[in-house]
């Protein structure tokens, strides 16, 4: 068994290549995940390799750096799209966690309640990954395929998360539902980006977590939305059953599966609301 | 590139370099603690849940369990040992934590300093939320955090060293809790000391089979012994109350809850950290398991013990009046079912410790409640002389109860036998939460019956409680509940009964306040009901029923004094009478969130329930004019170290400048009783007064001074002084006996109490403690979520001997009461971990006004009552009566979820 800190993507890839080699980056999943139990393979730790790492801004849109700690997307400046994937990262675990856990550990680790996947989703962030054969990229959406579960196969590492250019006037909000105040695992939450034009409605994405295997977007609820004016936001019936069908969350020691429901409905009205009460970046 | 192996990683640790070789991937944790003498970092879940091994990492706080130690090469690291010996920030910081009594076991404490560290570098006035979001990932247990806010913020309390008792002063054994210095049960194994791990059950109930243990260890170098039941030659079993030893340490054939240990391993830490207990021969046969108690009592259920029919393990009884009759000829009666779960101590401290053989004796240093029962309980499983085994307990990182009964002891010292060598054992977060003892879950039918000008006329009370697999002190709760489950009122009718049964499910044993706060639950929710029934105001028909002095319980039993709950309550009216109507001016303009008052009482009788349960305190004087006392009542971070310091030190006329506290050790401590049934302060308070007194009419005695003389104490000598009258004692001039003391004092006191009948009529303790709480909730009626937003808390403490402890026991005990009422939840199997099960953050506990009421009780020292279970008996009931108010919900079980909360919500349209 052994440690490598590689400092080029290139060498990681030749590790993992090599054969029976895990990867690590924040730990903060991987270690409560081995107990006590001996760490049975090479671990390659993905931290060192600075193209993983930062958030930075290009023409066609943003890139996270995949080993980027959530404590750093905090700290980024970022336009208004991303407040909620900021509000969503100062919910992950602790500080402590933030401090260390990565963007894409959040998302390989595919709990999900994972804080980092709504608001991802409503950014629509594709995902590029990497292998010794060459790059791919995908969107998020698919790259999460279940409970536990990545389109990740052996070999490859995911070097970074891209976000398309977003709108001045974009807003965003995240919204997370818990038993207590830290360190929770959700029972739901919710992460709305609208894109307002005047007071039209000209893009609504609405992404909801741990009401099913995957976190998914609700595309026949932003359909409603988009094109309305933005009265419509301050409605309490906004949401209606039917637009709540893709989802299909469990009965577990957190909530009942009703419950999930219910309260999936009710945070995507309020974060909604939230979202339209907030200045853009001009306003 | 660096390359794989064993490897040296280097990194600067609190201004040093440093350079550890360590295995890939291995925790810096554990390369901090085992490699780098670095004890100051504790570890209390290994999986990022509790926070208690923050470290700062180039001035971030993380969690050093889930860093591996190779991504510290080349940084920054610093502990609270470093931070409190270099920098002005943290030293100024651990003076506030000491002014406010912001760390009472001390084990949370190293990682809420690094953590409120890393915030004061960058923001020396943060706000309360910054705070609070600063140390959200730091658990702590004990003190409701409250006091560790308040340090943070450098509000609050600054509290000198010394003063008698009635003051409030600094903890005596405070500074170490701070540093990390202070060691607990993981914290003395030397360094590559054998280590134990324990084979347990996957199943609730199961037979079972080992496999050839012979070939298992031949294949494993390092191994140096597997223990099964064979190798137990005492008595395979343990427990705490005569009758019901049934604990087996090692399963014999048949396990009885998920958790139940088979077999130990031993072996060198190398071989320890190869060993992955799945790999072990042994094969289980599932059998059908009883999981509930209902499922347990019903025609047919698997029995537990073949001994115990129906897994009825035991009950108590308490019968006064004719309830049935009073209830029939109430004008109104109420009626409900309660139901409460199992509730984890979840202390921060996983249960550990360390054993090694010294001449034909065995020493055992781990966390514990109750030395001399764990002495009692080690010497009868090895089946030698109580005289052959030595418990020095370590500090204690939380214990609430759970570390009353024994749980690495047993194993310790036989892995120290059969090996002959040192050896150490920590549980798991895991193993700590599946195997050792919880609060019993209940099911409560009560009835309660009032006139129209609201007096209780009858009162029934049914409750069933789920016992787990083994007894513990389930006969203990079946006993007090009876006795308590009127709450402090009088209550002329009334007949109470509780049953324990047993399920497969880990053992219910002792949690602060042994089933009282369940049984509070029900009386206090059914209290509110009828007050509103009758149209009486919840509070004025508290009053209207409260018991008082010359007053008989529901056992009968009349003090003529002491009896200090009507205080409470009253004491609770300005806030009742101001809250109120806040809530509804809020309520009258709110959508969603609605706020509601609630208020409950409690009591609770300190020290064991009509049996004997003395303390011994002995002190003595060295030639070197020295005073020393020998205090063998654990401190768990309540602050027994202190309390009884300051009384003895008040009864002698020293100042605690003078005086040098030893224990607890049971070679030299005599016996301080259990840490248990709120009667530290009372019972150990007591021998203290006494031994103090005694000490000091011997000294005065030397000199024929009279008892008004003042005493100092200097090198060598002792000066009396009376009036103009002035003595000099030159202790050199006196003969030191076998210990070194020139004069010497142990006192032993014990409550009088009188026996229960049949009918549970008599005296079963000789004072009672009361408390009264008001708690103001916010619900969001569309998600069912409840935030508390503020707690007042009245206790009679008869004599506060401390009133920052005071108020430490209260804060910390109605975050336990909050935990307990909203979200805590243990499900065998499910939720034992501290992610799944949750115990409240610092976001989740709102400001506390203690009020400390001050009935002096005739038994007490200086007049004082135990205090440790009070504080969390109202606190649940006082939630449900505010979310009621709320919402116009009464909700019937615990804890309110959201998910729960909502449901009824909905149903109640």
């Amino acid at each position: 068994m052994g440690y490598f800190a590689p400092r080029s993507l290139d060498d990681a890839l030749s590790v993992l290549a090599a054969g029976n080699a895990r990867v690590l980056a924040g730990g903060t999943d991987f270690f409560p995940a081995q107990g006590r139990r001996p760490i049975a393979t090479d671990l390659v730790d993905l931290t060192g390799i600075a193209e993983l790492r930062g958030v930075t801004q290009g023409q066609t849109g943003w890139r996270i750096g995949a080993a980027t700690p959530w404590s750093d997307v905090i700290k980024a400046p970022l336009p208004p799209a991303f407040d909620a994937l900021k509000e969503a990262a100062r919910e992950v675990g602790s500080v402590q966690i933030q401090n260390v856990g990565t963007v894409a550990g959040n998302l390989c680790n595919a709990s999900p309640a994972a804080d980092g996947v709504p608001p991802l989703l409503t950014l629509d962030a594709s995902i590029e990954i990497a292998s010794r054969s060459g790059r791919r990229h995908l969107p998020l959406d698919r790259f999460l395929t279940g409970v536990r579960q990545v389109a990740l196969d052996p070999g490859e590492i995911v070097v970074a998360f891209h976000v398309p250019a977003t709108d001045d006037m974009d807003r965003s909000a995240f919204l997370k539902l818990g038993s207590r105040r830290y360190l929770v695992i959700s029972i739901a939450m919710v992460a709305v980006l609208l894109r307002l034009d005047g007071d039209r409605i000209a893009d609504a994405r609405i992404a909801v977590g741990a009401c099913s295997p995957v976190a998914r977007r609700l595309p026949t609820l932003e359909r409603v939305l988009i094109g309305q004016d933005r009265a419509v936001l301050g409605r309490t019936d906004l949401v209606a059953v039917e637009d709540l069908a893709s989802l299909n969350p469990i009965d577990d020691v957190r909530a009942s599966a009703a419950y999930r429901m219910d309260a999936a409905a009710q945070l995507i009205t309020r974060a909604l609301h939230v979202a339209a009460n907030r200045g853009g970046a001009n306003g | 590139m660096d390359s794989g192996g064993p490897d040296i990683t280097t990194f600067c640790l609190n201004g040093k370099e440093v350079s550890v070789p360590a295995d890939p991937g291995e925790r810096l944790s554990q390369a901090l603690r085992e490699r780098l003498g670095a004890r100051e970092v504790k570890v209390g879940c290994d999986a990022g849940d509790c926070g208690a091994c923050t470290v700062l990492v180039d001035d971030a706080p993380v969690c050093a369990c889930l860093m591996p130690v190779q991504q510290a090469a080349g940084r920054r690291v610093e502990t609270a040992k470093g931070l409190a010996a270099g920098d002005p920030v943290a030293q100024a910081l651990m003076e506030r934590f000491q002014d406010r009594g912001a760390a009472q076991c001390g084990i949370c404490t190293p990682g809420m300093i690094a953590s409120a560290v890393a915030l004061l570098r960058v923001n020396q006035a943060p706000d309360e939320a910054t705070v609070k979001d600063a140390l959200g990932g730091v658990l702590c247990r004990c003190t409701g955090y409250r006091k560790i806010i308040e340090a943070v913020m450098a509000t609050g309390w600054v509290l000198p060293a010394d003063g008698p008792a009635g003051t409030a002063i600094r903890r005596v054994d405070g500074q170490a809790k701070l540093t990390g210095a202070e060691a607990f049960g993981d914290d003395v194994a030397p360094a590559g000391t054998l280590e134990i791990r324990l084979v347990r059950s996957p199943h609730a109930h199961a037979a079972f089979r080992l496999g050839d243990l012979g070939a298992f260890r031949a294949a494993r170098p390092g191994i140096a012994a597997i223990l099964t039941a064979a190798d137990v030659p005492g008595r395979n079993r343990y427990g705490v109350i005569p009758g019901f030893i049934d604990q087996p340490v090692f399963a014999e054939e048949v396990v009885r809850f998920r958790g139940d240990p088979v077999a130990a391993v031993v072996g060198s830490p190398e071989a320890m950290r190869r060993f992955d207990p799945a790999d072990f021969p042994v094969e289980w046969q599932p059998l059908p398991e009883a999981a509930t108690s209902d499922a347990a009592m019903a025609d047919g259920a698997p029995l537990v013990h073949g001994d115990r029919p129906g897994n009825h393990m035991c009950g108590g009884f308490v019968a006064k009046g004719d309830a049935a009759a009073a209830l029939a000829a109430a004008e109104l009666t109420v009626e409900g079912v309660f139901e409460t779960g199992f509730v984890e101590h979840a202390y921060i401290e996983p249960e550990a410790g360390f054993a090694r053989l010294v001449g034909d004796r065995v020493e055992i240093s781990a966390c514990t409640q109750a030395p001399v029962m764990d002495r009692d309980t080690v010497a009868d499983i090895l089946g030698w002389d109580r005289s052959r085994v030595r418990i020095l307990p370590t500090a204690v990182g939380g214990g609430f109860g759970s570390k009353l009964d024994v749980s690495v002891q047993p194993y310790l010292a036989l892995a120290a036998l059969k090996t002959g060598r040192p050896v150490r054992l920590t549980y798991s977060r895991t193993e700590s939460m599946q195997s050792t003892t919880k609060r019993h879950p209940a099911r409560m039918t009560v009835r309660v019956g009032a006139t129209t000008d609201g007096r209780i006329c009858g009162f029934e009370f049914n409750g069933v409680f789920n016992t787990g697999a083994y007894a513990s002190w389930g006969p203990t709760v079946a006993n007090r509940v009876p006795v308590h489950a009127s709450g402090p009122y009088r209550i002329g009718d009334y007949r109470a009964e509780a049953k324990a049964i047993h399920t497969h499910c880990p053992p219910s044993g002792a949690f602060r306040g042994f089933g009282v706060p369940q049984a509070a639950i029900a009386q206090e929710s059914l209290f509110d009901e009828l007050a509103d029934r009758l149209g009486i105001d919840p509070l004025d028909f508290r009053l209207l029923n409260v018991l008082e002095n010359g007053q008989p319980t529901v056992c009968g039993q009349v003090f003529a004094q002491g009896v200090g709950v009507k205080a409470c309550l009253e004491a609770l009216r300005p806030a009742w009478v101001a809250e109120s109507a806040a809530a509804q001016t809020f309520n009258d303009h709110a959508m969603t969130l609605r706020r509601g008052v609630g208020i409950a009482a409690g009591w609770y009788g300190c020290g064991n329930t009509s049996l004997p349960n003395p303390s011994t305190i002995k002190s003595g004087i060295r030639p070197d004019g020295r005073v020393v006392l020998h205090q063998g009542a654990m401190d768990i971070g309540q602050g027994a170290n202190t309390v009884i310091a300051q009384i003895f030190a008040t009864a002698l006329g020293a100042s605690l400048g003078a005086i040098d506290l030893i224990g607890a050790d049971t070679d030299v401590t005599p016996d301080g009783g259990k840490t248990s049934a709120s009667r530290q302060t009372y019972v150990s308070g007591n021998a203290a007064l006494l031994s103090g007194r005694a000490l000091r009419a011997k000294i005065l005695q030397l000199v024929n001074a009279p008892e008004t003389a003042s005493l100092t104490f200097h090198e060598g000598r002792i000066e009396v002084a009376a009036g103009a009258q002035r003595h000099v004692i030159d202790l050199a001039r006196l003969t030191p006996d076998g210990e070194g003391y020139v004069l010497r004092a142990e006192e032993t006191y014990d409550p009088p109490t009188k026996p229960l009948d049949a009918n549970g009529q008599g005296e079963p303790y000789a004072q009672f403690g009361y408390a009264a709480h008001l708690a103001v909730v916010e619900v969001d009626l569309a998600l069912g979520t409840t935030r508390a937003i503020r707690f007042v808390a009245a206790h009679d403490v008869g004599r506060a001997i401390n009133p920052m402890l005071v108020e430490g026991q209260v804060q910390g005990g109605i975050a336990q009461g909050l935990g307990m009422a909203l979200m805590e939840e243990y499900l065998p199997g499910r939720t034992e971990n501290l992610h799944d099960y949750l115990i409240p953050t610092i976001g989740d506990i709102p400001p506390i006004e203690t009020i400390i009421v001050e009935e002096p009780d005739a038994h007490g020292p200086f007049g004082a009552k135990g205090l440790g279970e009070h504080v969390l008996i109202p606190t649940a009931p006082a939630l449900l009566n505010a979310i009621r108010r709320a919402t116009g919900v009464r909700m019937t079980s615990v804890p309110v979820t959201p998910s729960h909360l909502r449901a009824a919500i909905r149903e109640k349209g």
